[in-house]
């Protein structure tokens, strides 16, 4: 195990325990917090659409594609009473277009649109609760122990030891100390990749781990529906996003309750990629939406004259690896199914009952599997390092105001939306690249990485869904081509790793056999048909060429191709 | 400090003409390096052979252009360019905004090249990626179009086309550009506009060729439509949206630099079609002309990503493979061109 390993026991954050958190302010005050939501909505939603007739329509448009949504993908968590709610809507739009009476008609459009607003902001608020994440915290911490322990110390007796803890599967790499001291001096958004549902539990565990205070943080709503997950979600201060909802009152309410909550200083997460990543990749295009609340947050505060280090954001991208995901067969057969025809996708749920997520975990910590947590550089909203007491750096390492980017003049400190929509296009690319520096390779990625390169080199004349369909026979690389292979393209990841470009797994050390070894035993290790086998020649070969495609897009990105 | 006084960066003659139009509108610091060429303007209040405004004020010292001017229009050479914005990045702060209005390219290659080194947009710059790169100010943006500066220095007609992803910069650089006889349109595509203002430049060596070879207007207008298809050909690949390519920056600029007789591209390529070898042809020249440059830059860059842009390989053949200009125009008509069209 290499040095970055360490595992260590860190003291909270913020001294005055639990009650002195953000977020429990922000749910002791919960209905006075949703409302505020709902008020600030609303201006946008207006600032959007300021004639009487373009509020209209907007509203019908926001009926129609509800009433859509009930009828063609419903879900458990959906309250009851949507469709008669959104048929009173109906009904009360109807009135107005009878009355002649203009004052009317407005004071009757603003208490429909302050109706379906509050509604949606008190549906995404969380709830989180105090005594609820304590004891979430210890049954995450406590029974994943000891699962741990029950798989790597054998026997039966091991349930009680506590020989093998979290940290020694979850290693947490990357600048932990700086992101502690910034999470006591300003607001922390951490942006993570995702590649599976398991995410929002480990991320919530490597919170606590790290004794940071509970963050908020956007979570599926179709997450909600498994009561188990739903429950740890919601008592670790999960906010619902629901990506069936694509109408704009929604997504301004979503967006208002997420920068209220930054300003008012809660620690904030979300995924920006939006979905899990479906190809394997890692994200390189990012959802703006959630983003650009961080940079009119950020805006908002110096507005209001926030100017110290207190009150300014910090952007931190994570990334997780695992050296399998269990749902990559069916995310991939999506992603292929789905390229280029995204529109037409319908959010389906793949794990739909406690029964298969507990089999999951179960099966996930008895495999013994690593996990790794990279926490990259915290920036300021616009992508600028920023040092442990939060001052902004620029590539010469200057010191940056940050505050200048929001200044016109040189003095007035301007809100120009169109300047924040290209701002948020920025902090994403800046996010990508990040990313791409701290995400770890696993040994387990790079022979998915060499075994798949070697095949499409071998059948260059076929696109990769014909590549895809090749009979079996065709699948097999010799060994010691393999090997000559994945030597190259591991000097390479070394090399690249020697200049900071990406971050490599303790595993990618000693001698070459030994690495293909382990990664061969970790590829994809959970799924039925194995993505990479040897077979009794001794040569490689995959039970299942999409997945091997899915693991191999890991490490697409870094221009590889040509090493191996 | 106001939007009120604005920077220059460079007195050359497109840059002396930029200041003289802003001029109109703001008060105007122009920065220029040569200290005996400063004391020669001041006394005669000339430069670059054009009579200055006079609210344009020659400053020596190039951190007062930043500290007076939210605005700053760099209009150096390319090959000049990163090392002035190297120069200027300590003064400049977050909420400054630069148009330039340089077209070429910047090349940084690494020290030390692997044998299979093969140069990709990694290692090719246009110049808002320059300032991207060296400075802190984000609110990018340049200036292109047709703008040949002997004529704007004679107050003739003309428009040109301010490119950011930013409007306030569009709408600072309309108000201070904007006047009776020069218009301002806008285009939110940076990078398409400045690939417009370099690839334009290949075209206008051929069109040398063309004249130096005596052909006429016909073999002009084939040129300058199959120029402008390789033109969207090359720049898409690069990261350029078509419609910038059919606008004033595109076609515009195009259609005046290939029938311009007086434009550095373009005679070098007469003199080349006369039979001059390059070296010849240059030492003739006061300055480097820049498509010369950019033929190289955007033939390795083609043949790194498989792309066959006909003309400037062509061009690449004839200017440093010792195909003669006939035979590379011969070898050009002779080509089986099949479709005219086929990317709108």
């Amino acid at each position: 195990m290499s040095q970055d390993y360490v595992k260590k026991k860190y003291d909270p954050v913020v001294p005055g325990g639990i009650n002195e958190w953000p977020v429990v302010a922000l749910s002791r005050n919960r209905q006075e917090f949703v409302e505020e939501v709902a008020t600030e909505s609303i201006k946008r939603i207006k600032a959007q659409a300021p004639t009487r007739e373009a509020l209209i329509e907007e509203i019908e448009t926001t009926v129609f594609r509800e009433k859509l949504r009930i009828k063609r993908n419903p879900w458990a968590v959906d309250p009851e009473d949507d469709q008669a709610f959104l048929n009173t809507v109906k009904d009360r739009l109807l009135d107005i277009s009878l009355s002649d009476n203009d004052a009317e008609k407005d004071e009757r459009l603003d208490s429909i649109l302050n109706d379906m607003v509050l509604r949606y902001s008190d549906e995404i608020a969380g709830n989180f609760k105090k005594s609820r994440y304590r004891m979430a915290r210890s049954i995450v911490t406590f029974g994943f122990a000891r699962l741990l322990n029950a798989s790597r110390a054998r026997g039966f007796w091991s349930i009680f030891s506590t020989q093998y803890t979290l940290q020694d599967k979850i290693n947490i790499t990357g600048e932990v100390d700086n992101l502690r001291l910034l999470a006591k001096k300003g607001t922390i958004v951490m942006v993570p990749t995702h590649f599976s549902n398991l995410d929002s539990i480990l991320i919530g565990w490597v919170i606590n781990v790290l004794g940071l205070p509970a963050f908020i943080y956007g979570a599926g709503l179709n997450l909600f529906n498994i009561k188990i997950i739903s429950y740890f979600l919601n008592s670790l201060g999960a906010y619902k996003v629901d990506r069936r909802k694509k109408n704009m009152l929604y997504l301004e309410t979503l967006k208002s309750y997420s920068s209220l909550a930054i300003q008012r200083g809660c620690h904030s997460l979300f995924f920006p990629g939006g979905t899990r990543s479906r190809s394997g990749k890692i994200e390189s295009r990012l959802k703006l939406g959630l983003l650009s609340t961080a940079i009119e947050a950020q805006r908002v505060n110096y507005q209001k004259g926030k100017r110290d280090a207190r009150e300014k954001i910090f952007v931190v991208p994570v990334t997780l690896n695992y050296n399998f995901v269990l749902e990559a067969p069916s995310l991939i057969k999506q992603y292929l199914r789905l390229q280029g025809q995204e529109r037409y996708y319908v959010e389906n749920d793949e794990y739909s009952t406690s029964y298969k997520i507990t089999a999951f975990l179960l099966k996930f910590f008895t495999k013994g599997s690593d996990i790794s947590v990279s926490i990259g550089k915290a920036m300021d909203v616009l992508g600028n390092y920023v040092d442990e007491n939060g001052q902004s750096y620029d590539q010469k390492g200057r010191t940056i105001d940050t505050q200048e980017y929001f200044t016109a003049d040189g003095r007035i400190i301007s809100q120009n939306d169109q300047r924040e929509v290209e701002y948020t296009r920025m902090l994403s690319e800046r996010i990508v690249e990040e990313y791409l520096k701290i995400n770890k390779v696993f040994a387990s990625h790079l022979v998915a990485y060499t075994a798949f390169i070697i095949l499409k080199k071998r059948f260059k004349k076929l696109d990769l869904y014909n590549l895809l369909r090749l009979p079996e026979e065709d699948l097999i690389i010799p060994y010691e081509e393999f090997k000559a292979s994945f030597k190259s393209v591991l000097a390479k990841v070394h090399k690249m790793y020697g200049e900071g470009k990406l971050s490599v797994s303790p595993h990618l050390a000693g001698d070459t056999d030994g690495i293909i070894k382990h990664g061969l035993k970790n590829v994809g290790m959970y799924h039925a048909k194995r993505p990479l086998i040897r077979n009794r020649a001794g040569d490689i070969t995959t039970q299942d060429l999409n997945v091997l495609f899915y693991y191999h897009n890991r490490l697409t990105g870094y221009n590889l191709e040509k090493y191996v | 400090m106001s939007n009120k006084t604005v920077g220059v960066l460079g007195g050359g003659s497109f840059g002396t003409a930029v200041a003289n139009i802003l001029a109109r509108n703001a008060e105007v610091f122009l920065y220029v390096r040569n200290p005996e060429t400063i004391a020669e303007i001041e006394k005669t209040r000339i430069s670059a052979g054009q009579q200055l405004a006079d609210n344009v004020h020659v400053v020596n010292e190039l951190e007062e252009v930043p500290k007076r001017c939210n605005v700053i229009f760099p209009v150096v050479p390319s090959s000049n360019f990163r090392e002035l914005i190297l120069q200027l990045a300590p003064y400049l702060r977050p909420y400054h905004m630069m148009i330039h209005a340089t077209k070429g390219l910047d090349l940084q290659l690494p020290t030390q090249q692997s044998p299979d080194f093969s140069l990709t947009k990694e290692h090719v710059f246009t110049m808002s990626e320059i300032i991207r790169q060296e400075t802190v100010v984000v609110r990018v943006g340049c200036m292109a179009g047709p703008n040949l500066a002997s004529e704007l220095s004679m107050g003739h007609p003309a428009a040109t086309v301010i490119a950011s992803p930013f409007n306030e910069v569009i709408q600072a650089g309309k108000s201070l550009l904007s006047s009776e006889n020069f218009q301002v349109y806008s285009n939110s595509d940076l990078r398409g506009v400045e690939l417009c203002g370099v690839l334009k430049n290949i075209i206008a060596i051929a069109s040398g060729i063309l004249s130096g070879l005596g052909m006429g207007e016909n073999s002009r207008g084939l040129l300058v439509s199959r120029g402008l298809v390789e033109m969207i050909y090359l720049g898409r690949a690069l990261g350029g949206e078509i419609s910038s390519f059919i606008g004033l920056a595109g076609i515009g600029d195009l259609v005046a630099t290939t029938t311009s007789t007086n434009s550095r591209n373009f005679t070098l390529g007469y003199k080349i079609a006369q039979g001059k070898p390059l070296e010849e042809a240059i030492q003739e020249m006061d300055e480097v002309a820049e498509g010369m440059n950019t033929i190289k830059i955007i033939k390795q860059l083609a043949d790194s990503q498989q792309l066959k842009p006909l003309i400037t390989e062509t061009l690449y053949k004839i200017l440093f493979e010792g195909m003669s200009a006939e035979n590379g125009v011969n070898f050009l008509m002779r080509y089986q061109g099949n479709i005219d069209i086929d990317f709108l």
